[in-house]
């Protein structure tokens, strides 16, 4: 259960402001992308067209075309609400719902949609989906107690249960690991690796050596001045890029000459 | 060892030098206390001169102490403390005074047998002449003001929460500050600043052309009230909902959870407990209204539970009929006596409200703890 992104010319604007210009990229099925580059250069903004998640933004459109194993997000009639339960999210900071204890979070998906489930299948679903986040022996005897209790690298791997609980085709992560430890981001990352085995993973981050440790192609983004669009600059396979890039610009990025 | 020792000095240590002493202030306060009195004297003693009088030597008497022995920065920063503690004193000091002069009279009041199970209903003077004349207790009560109270402000929460909650939701997740979001957000504002006997005359001039001539009821005055709760309502609720953090309602979406889920069963419940509060304060802040229960719900001195038909007395208009037209004109203070203990009993009732609010604002508050 794992479909691969096809994106086609695509432009996002906020407003009259281009954001991202002429993008096309092709995400492989059951497999880790990373997005990295500057800040500000459109990555994230990038990242939130490919499950429609910009367009919470007042303002906030895209032109081109976005293909879920050849279906077009975009295309007429299309409910981003079906979208998005196919292609979850993780955010930056971690937002577990303050209201729900542990067991109510993960089951979130389900129950904020008023899906029937019965208690077993519930338990079941919990138990798998936070195992599945390797979060399962840390909480199991506390599964009543409010989700922000935990620490932040436990609530950010509660916030991917709650993603993978609804089970979609595609995670999206808008650098999960920034506001963590290096020990939650081993965590974090590892759970990474374990993912890709079911899903496709989209992964921006601002740490280099994350990108180059857990994915298997990376696209680096860059953007010529502040007011101008961000543009991808080069996408290939993560050794190559860290080790043999085709652009200038990308070569200077990896190896810390700027940004 | 004993070289290492910091060598004993004088008392005071030269970090502290050039401070006053810590009984400053209070050797001040004795003095200006002893001072004002001696002026009062002579000019004629009474309390509240004492008061400002004293007030005045201690602040110029410390801030004048201090700029002598301290300096000047230190003297400024003492009269910015007079000043702050006498604003606070200030503003304290009529509180104190109405809660002590209701405690005081409303008591008595309060104490009478039947005083809260009992209606007006065939008190007449002569009870009250009795009363006064050969120290009988005191008849009525005020039940029926009581339940008025409570039914026609039940009723006008009823009728205001929905739509001030609902008004509040649709401007902050959809009203994305367009053109008819503005212009609520500029009527609410306006609404804020109604006289409440305008919204009186609004809800008697409605019911007037839509009922008929002289419709006075309980639901009268809840229409007038709830003009007057609704932009409170509007206003706290509005302020909640901004508060809940974006980041929870992205995290709905991008769960595959529809606008409006997501607005009842997350956004709403986490803003739940200021929403409660702000309600019951909003119901505090109406349940004391005079003038638009006087002209919406006239005045009765008997028991009307129906809150739809004829008309209904209520704690404020008891109090100010009590005491503008007193049940023996000859011997008024049965009457006021009645007044004051209502008036205890409506101070009473805002108290519980507003201990409810906090009560409430602790129950729905999102939990935390491990």
């Amino acid at each position: 259960m794992s479909k691969r992104i096809d994106v086609k010319d695509l432009n996002v604007y906020y407003g009259d402001f281009l954001a991202v210009e002429d993008v096309s990229i092709n995400i492989e099925a059951k497999s880790v992308t990373a997005f990295i580059g500057p800040s500000g250069c459109g990555k994230s903004t990038f990242l939130r067209t490919l499950n429609r998640m910009h367009e919470v933004i007042p303002g906030a459109r895209v032109e081109g075309e976005v293909l879920l194993d050849g279906d077009n997000l975009y295309g007429p009639g299309v409910d981003p609400v079906t979208v998005r339960s196919q292609i979850g999210m993780v955010f930056q900071r971690p937002n577990p719902f303050p209201t729900m204890s542990i067991r109510d979070n993960v089951l979130a998906g389900v129950k904020l949609n008023n899906k029937k489930i019965s208690k077993g299948e519930a338990d079941v679903l919990v138990e798998r989906s936070l195992k599945g986040a390797n979060l399962w022996n840390e909480v199991k005897d506390r599964l009543e107690k409010p989700g922000s209790g935990l620490s932040g690298g436990q609530q950010q791997r509660l916030c991917i249960a709650r993603a993978i609980a609804v089970e979609p085709q595609v995670i999206l992560m808008d650098e999960p690991c920034s506001a963590l430890d290096p020990i939650s981001t081993l965590a974090i990352e590892d759970l990474i690796n374990e993912l890709k085995d079911q899903y496709t993973v989209v992964i921006v981050t601002h740490n280099m050596q994350q990108a180059a440790r857990v994915s298997d192609k990376t696209a680096f983004f860059n953007i010529s001045g502040t007011g101008k669009p961000g543009k991808l600059i080069e996408y290939g396979d993560t050794h190559t890029i860290f080790s043999n890039p085709v652009e200038k610009a990308t070569e200077d990025y990896v190896s810390g000459r700027f940004g | 060892m004993t070289s290492t020792l910091t060598p004993v000095r004088s008392k005071r240590s030269a970090l502290t030098k050039g401070q006053l002493p810590k009984y400053a202030p209070y050797a001040v306060l004795g003095g200006a206390l002893i001072v004002g009195a001696a002026i009062l004297a002579l000019i004629g003693f009474n309390p509240f001169g004492w008061g400002l009088v004293s007030a005045i030597l201690f602040a110029v008497g410390l801030v004048s102490w201090s700029a002598a022995v301290e300096g000047a920065r230190r003297a400024k920063d003492k009269l910015a403390t007079c000043l702050v503690i006498g604003s606070f004193l200030v503003a304290l000091l009529p509180l104190v005074s109405v809660i002590w002069t209701v405690l005081v009279n409303g008591i008595p009041g309060l104490i009478d047998p039947g005083f809260l199970t009992t209606s007006m209903n065939g008190v007449t003077g002569a009870f009250d002449n009795k009363a006064v004349e050969s120290g009988a207790p005191v008849m009525g009560g005020i039940y029926h003001a009581l339940l008025g109270t409570v039914q026609i402000t039940l009723l006008a929460t009823v009728i205001s929460v929905p739509v001030g909650l609902l008004t509040a939701i649709y401007l902050v997740e959809y009203g994305n500050d367009g053109r008819l979001a503005k212009a609520i957000t500029f009527f609410v504002d306006v609404m804020t600043g109604i006289p409440s006997i305008v919204a009186g005359l609004f809800a008697a001039a409605f019911f007037f052309v839509v009922v008929g001539p002289g419709t006075k009821t309980g639901a009268v005055a809840a229409v007038a009230l709830s003009v007057l709760m609704i932009p409170v309502v509007v206003r706290s609720s509005e302020e909640m909902l901004k508060i809940v953090p974006n980041e929870l309602r992205e995290a709905a979406y991008a769960l595959g959870v529809r606008k409006w889920r997501t607005v009842l069963k997350v956004v709403i419940p986490t803003a739940i407990s200021g929403i409660a509060s702000g309600v019951t304060l909003a119901i505090a802040r109406v349940i004391g209204e005079t003038a638009p229960i006087l002209v919406t719900a006239g005045f009765a001195t008997s028991i009307n539970s129906n809150v739809f038909g004829g008309w209904m007395a209520s704690l404020p208009t008891f109090i100010y009929t009590q005491i503008l037209n007193p049940t023996s004109p000859s011997n008024p203070d049965p009457s006021s006596q009645r007044a004051w203990g209502a008036a205890l009993v409506l101070i009473i009732l805002v108290m519980v409200l507003n201990l409810v609010a906090r009560l409430i604002a602790r129950i729905f508050a999102p939990k935390t703890g491990r």
